[in-house]
């Protein structure tokens, strides 16, 4: 179980390592720090110029490999440089990355917990299925920023319905109170997305499990239908939704772009973009190498899962 | 939450194959047009392209009503203007087309790498396999915004954003196709061939791809989808096509902001596009149910 633990990680790691690097060398190659820095009025001169950029190690007149080399063996050691203007990017990091969590991880596993359990649900009564089925492929076909300003007319409907401000939605919000209303919506649009990507994968999963010869057992001593599904059957069919999840989990800062620009919030996905506007490499390749990393953690956390969920399996 | 929900929704598909037992009478037109969901998709999509090709006929989209800036909905102007006078149906279609046009062109590139990549590796094995999965694994984790930015820091053009998108699409059918194509390796008509003294090339192209056609004409489709939603994301996250030339992701990410004041700028457009992923979403999954059998 470790061992092979230890192994898919470590293919993992290099992967995340290679990632990374690709992300720096990119990003490094193809922005022009250069160009911002001469563009700023009134121009500094010319050696105050070459002297910053290569204080920050971004001057292009050092080859590209010595930079990967000094930011290469910064970044194995948690520091990733410095920004353009020049922040330690490992100082702004964690303050982004809790951004970023706090709006999408609630959202995250609500969805999915919802998702499973209406999946689950629907597999037994078709009743419901074809009204989710629907729901879910409507749901998944709008694309998630379309969906966040939808939801912010309607909010805005009613509130103006109810006389309120019962939803609120630009900006943190001051106070706990008030942080938690603002989270109220990102948390539903991600919500959504997810729960119509759960239930329809777990009501595959169910309906593979009616046939199964475990449930038929589990029936025929005289188990509800019910019982038998949810208590024996449910527990094999999450194993494959556990280890769908860790992958969700890794791929999460891949997605929060599109949440953070609707909602105007500034954590890792509205970071990358805006570095990239402002020609910042050291900050995208940050971003990218912790999207890189969390990968091999969400391995790490599928493994654990299975372990759980299956116990005595050896994989 | 595209970069994350679409790896893994084909993922979830592919499970859903398992164990599924229906009969298999006729041929596959036949089967597809009883499948409901795949009927509903065609007809849906057949309806936007003929909206898109002819509705916008007798419009420009690049004219100005000057007398008319920002104004809801009205019989002249059925879905409104911009504030620079644009009339929102004209500009929609418009969208539509382009976004349409850079979707089929990006999908069906892609499930075409896919197609040879995925085959190749998945006959031909060891270090071309390990090498062309790893390329396809990097791929899934590296933003697309990212190369975009480094490739077309001041807008993209057409043909830069087809290639881009063909380039994030093909790892996903690569990895069904070699699945496939390892299975049909050890089939005993591809042994056959390959005993006849039958080249790689050969094998490959008149052997393992026409049997892989379901997945492929299934996976295009869905990949055709994918490729408009990842156009239109990248318009809005402000990487798109260069003004003045519009596609549904532009007018989207122009719309978005005043949504709540004037939202005849955001819906259109943004309906366009829900209508379009979803005609081709049920086509896709209707064809991956009837074509994508074990070979």
């Amino acid at each position: 179980m470790l061992v092979l633990l230890v192994r898919r990680c470590s293919s993992a790691l290099v992967l995340a390592a290679v990632a990374a690097s690709l992300g720096y060398l990119l990003a490094g190659a193809g922005l022009d720090p250069r160009a911002r820095l001469e563009s700023a009025r009134p121009r500094p001169p010319q050696a105050a110029i070459e002297a910053e950029l290569t204080a920050l190690n971004l001057n292009d007149r050092t080859p590209l490999h010595t930079r990967y080399l000094t930011w290469a063996s910064g970044a194995v050691r948690g520091d990733f440089g410095r920004t353009l203007r020049g922040a330690p990017v490992s100082g702004e990091l964690p303050r982004r990355l809790r951004t970023s969590l706090f709006l999408l991880l609630p959202g995250t596993v609500l969805g999915a917990v919802l998702g499973v359990l209406l999946g689950a649900f629907s597999a037994l009564h078709p009743g419901t299925d074809k009204a989710l089925t629907m729901l879910s492929h409507v749901l998944l076909a709008t694309p998630v920023f379309v969906l966040a300003v939808l939801l912010q007319l309607g909010a805005q409907h009613v509130n103006a319905a109810t006389g309120t401000h019962l939803f609120q939605w630009t900006g943190d919000g001051t106070g706990l109170a008030s942080r938690l209303q603002h989270l109220v919506l990102p948390t539903v649009t991600v919500a959504l997305v997810q729960a119509a990507l759960y239930s329809r994968y777990q009501r595959s999963l169910m309906r593979e499990l009616v046939e199964a010869e475990h449930v038929k057992a589990a029936r025929a001593r005289g188990l509800g239908l019910h019982r038998a599904f949810f208590k024996h059957g449910l527990r094999v069919a999450l194993v494959p939704t556990a280890t769908f999840f860790a992958y969700d989990l890794g791929l999460l800062l891949l997605g929060a772009a599109f949440i953070e620009q609707a909602y105007g919030r500034h954590g890792m996905g509205a970071w990358l973009l805006d570095s990239l506007r402002e020609a910042d490499p050291h900050p995208v390749a940050a971003c990218i190498a912790l999207a890189a990393l969390l990968v091999p953690a969400a391995t790490v956390l599928a493994g654990i899962a299975h372990r759980v969920l299956v116990p005595g399996s050896r994989a | 939450m595209m970069g994350l929900a679409h790896p893994l929704r084909r993922r979830a598909r592919h499970f859903r194959g398992f164990g599924r037992l229906r009969p298999r009478e006729g041929g596959p037109a036949r089967r597809a047009a009883r499948d409901r969901a795949a009927v509903c998709g065609a007809v849906l999509l057949a309806a936007l392209l003929l909206l898109a090709l002819s509705g916008a006929a007798g419009r420009d989209w690049r004219a100005l009503d000057l007398t008319a800036l920002r104004e809801p909905p009205s019989a002249r102007h059925w879905f409104g203007t911009t504030g620079t006078g644009r009339d929102m149906f004209a500009l929609s279609l418009r969208g539509m087309r382009r976004s349409l046009a850079v979707g089929l062109a990006a999908g069906l590139l892609a499930t075409a790498i896919a197609a040879v990549a995925g085959a190749f590796a998945g006959l031909v094995g060891g270090l071309a396999d390990r090498l062309l999965m790893g390329a396809a694994d990097l791929l899934l984790v590296l933003p697309g915004v990212l190369l975009v930015a480094v490739l077309a820091p001041e807008g993209a053009s057409w043909g830069t954003v087809v290639l881009l998108l063909a380039a994030f699409l093909w790892p996903l059918t690569a990895r069904a196709v070699r699945a496939q194509a390892r299975a049909l390796a050890e089939r005993e008509f591809v042994l056959a061939a390959l005993y006849l003294g039958a080249s790689r090339r050969r094998v490959v192209l008149r052997h393992l791809l026409p049997n892989l056609t379901g997945l492929l004409v299934a996976d295009a489709t869905v990949n055709v989808g994918l490729a408009v939603v990842g156009e239109s994301g990248l318009a809005f996250l402000g990487f798109g096509v260069r003004p003045p030339d519009v596609s549904l992701g532009t007018l989207i990410a122009d719309g978005t902001s005043a949504a709540t004041v004037h939202p005849w700028l955001f819906v259109p457009p943004a309906v366009l596009l829900t209508l379009i992923v979803l005609a081709v979403n049920l086509l896709g999954d209707g064809l991956h149910r009837v074509l994508d059998r074990d070979p």
